[in-house]
């Protein structure tokens, strides 16, 4: 977001930060929380899970603002996000994002 | 939190997660409403081993063999009859019946509104789906007019039911209606109806991509477009202005939140009473 000066109570508000974490086994590809991300932090991956769906994948990880929409919207528990603690713009690799394969 | 060791998805503490991933279909709605179901009662802070789940048959009748908390899978159209037993043995206990409209109101639709009409202290989150989702799509009393089903090739002739008018005026106390893409509110009335004493219907529009919207050219992102564009949200609205109607649009909120006497109260009031001598 860009403001066309700095907002007087700029150094006050903090700005929540998110990690996305998708569980691949559990995703049917159904794209809602891709569509209804409000940030577009993600998108389709050309990658497959073993049952064959396409899977979401982050394309912008340092615009997450941990809103759990997509955490709320998915049907299948298959993604949610996590707030990052550390600040963000000391240690970006803190927002590296892991997809992960869990064992059922 | 170290990269690599990821917390867990955080309803998983209320899921049986080796029974996950669910049945439904790709991009059906049965599991965000499931999904805002938990964390609401998450959310209300209720000791889960005070929580019951009661669910009929049908897809949203698989609901209640993925939570883990005390639960019960009825049968056809019974999930109210068995909760309402519950409820009257064991006062103690939180009811939630997640069941879909068939269940709720084609077969079992006597008992919804007869336990709304003495006002059994349970909620009622039904899933409304339009069809017969798990038999093949057929037409069901909560079909909109001119949809074509397998049932009714050429178009809907029946008129559906508005399923908030009819729990109204059962003598519902309180009656909310949202889909799955307002799941931020549709928590928050599933939550407020949990604490609330009554009975308590909460309808959850959602789309059934493989047997309803294939056969009405929608897709999943369709519908939930047509959900984000042409619902009006209007709290106090009177429920026989709310039939679902893309043209006018879909009214949403809460309806009524009154306050009655339960059937509970009532029958320890006369029948129970220690009569002076």
């Amino acid at each position: 977001m860009k403001f066309w000066r700095v907002p007087l109570d700029a150094d006050e508000i903090h700005v929540s930060k998110g990690i996305v974490y998708i569980l691949e086994d559990r995703c049917k590809g159904c794209g809602y929380c891709i569509e209804f991300c409000p940030q577009q932090v993600l998108e389709f991956s050309s990658q497959f899970n073993k049952k064959g769906y396409h899977l979401p994948s982050v394309k912008k990880p340092d615009d997450c603002l941990n809103c759990h929409y997509c955490e709320i919207i998915c049907p299948e528990f298959a993604i949610y996000s996590v707030k990052v603690t550390c600040e963000p713009a000391d240690n970006t690799e803190g927002l590296e994002i892991i997809t992960t394969t869990r064992k059922n | 939190m170290k990269p690599g060791h990821p917390p867990g998805h955080p309803l998983e503490d209320l899921l049986r997660t080796d029974r996950i991933p669910s049945i439904w279909c790709p991009g059906c709605g049965i599991g965000t409403a499931f999904s805002s179901c938990l964390t609401a009662i998450k959310e209300s802070k209720i000791d889960p081993k005070k929580v019951v789940m009661v669910s009929g048959i049908g897809c949203s009748g698989r609901a209640a063999g993925y939570v883990k908390l005390d639960s019960f899978h009825t049968t056809h159209g019974r999930a109210i009859p068995f909760a309402t037993g519950l409820k009257l043995a064991r006062p103690d206990l939180t009811v939630i019946v997640f069941s879909g409209d068939g269940d709720l109101f084609a077969i079992g639709g006597n008992h919804f509104i007869h336990a709304a009409r003495r006002n059994i202290d349970i909620t009622v989150v039904c899933v409304n789906n339009f069809n017969y989702g798990m038999t093949g799509g057929q037409a069901a009393a909560t079909t909109p007019s001119m949809a074509k089903t397998p049932t009714t090739p050429y178009g809907n002739p029946e008129t559906p039911f508005n399923l908030p008018l009819m729990a109204y005026a059962s003598g519902a106390v309180y009656v909310a209606r949202w889909t799955i893409l307002h799941s931020r509110d549709l928590t928050e009335s599933i939550n407020e109806s949990l604490t609330k004493t009554g009975f308590s219907f909460i309808e959850v529009l959602s789309p059934c991509p493989v047997n309803y919207g294939r056969r009405n050219k929608e897709k999943p992102l369709d519908t939930l477009k047509i959900y984000k564009d042409r619902t009006i949200i209007k709290n106090k609205a009177h429920p026989t202005q709310v039939d679902l109607d893309y043209e006018k649009g879909i009214i949403l909120g809460k309806f009524v939140d009154v306050d009655r006497p339960t059937f509970g109260e009532s029958y320890a009031k006369i029948c129970r009473q220690d009569k002076p001598e």
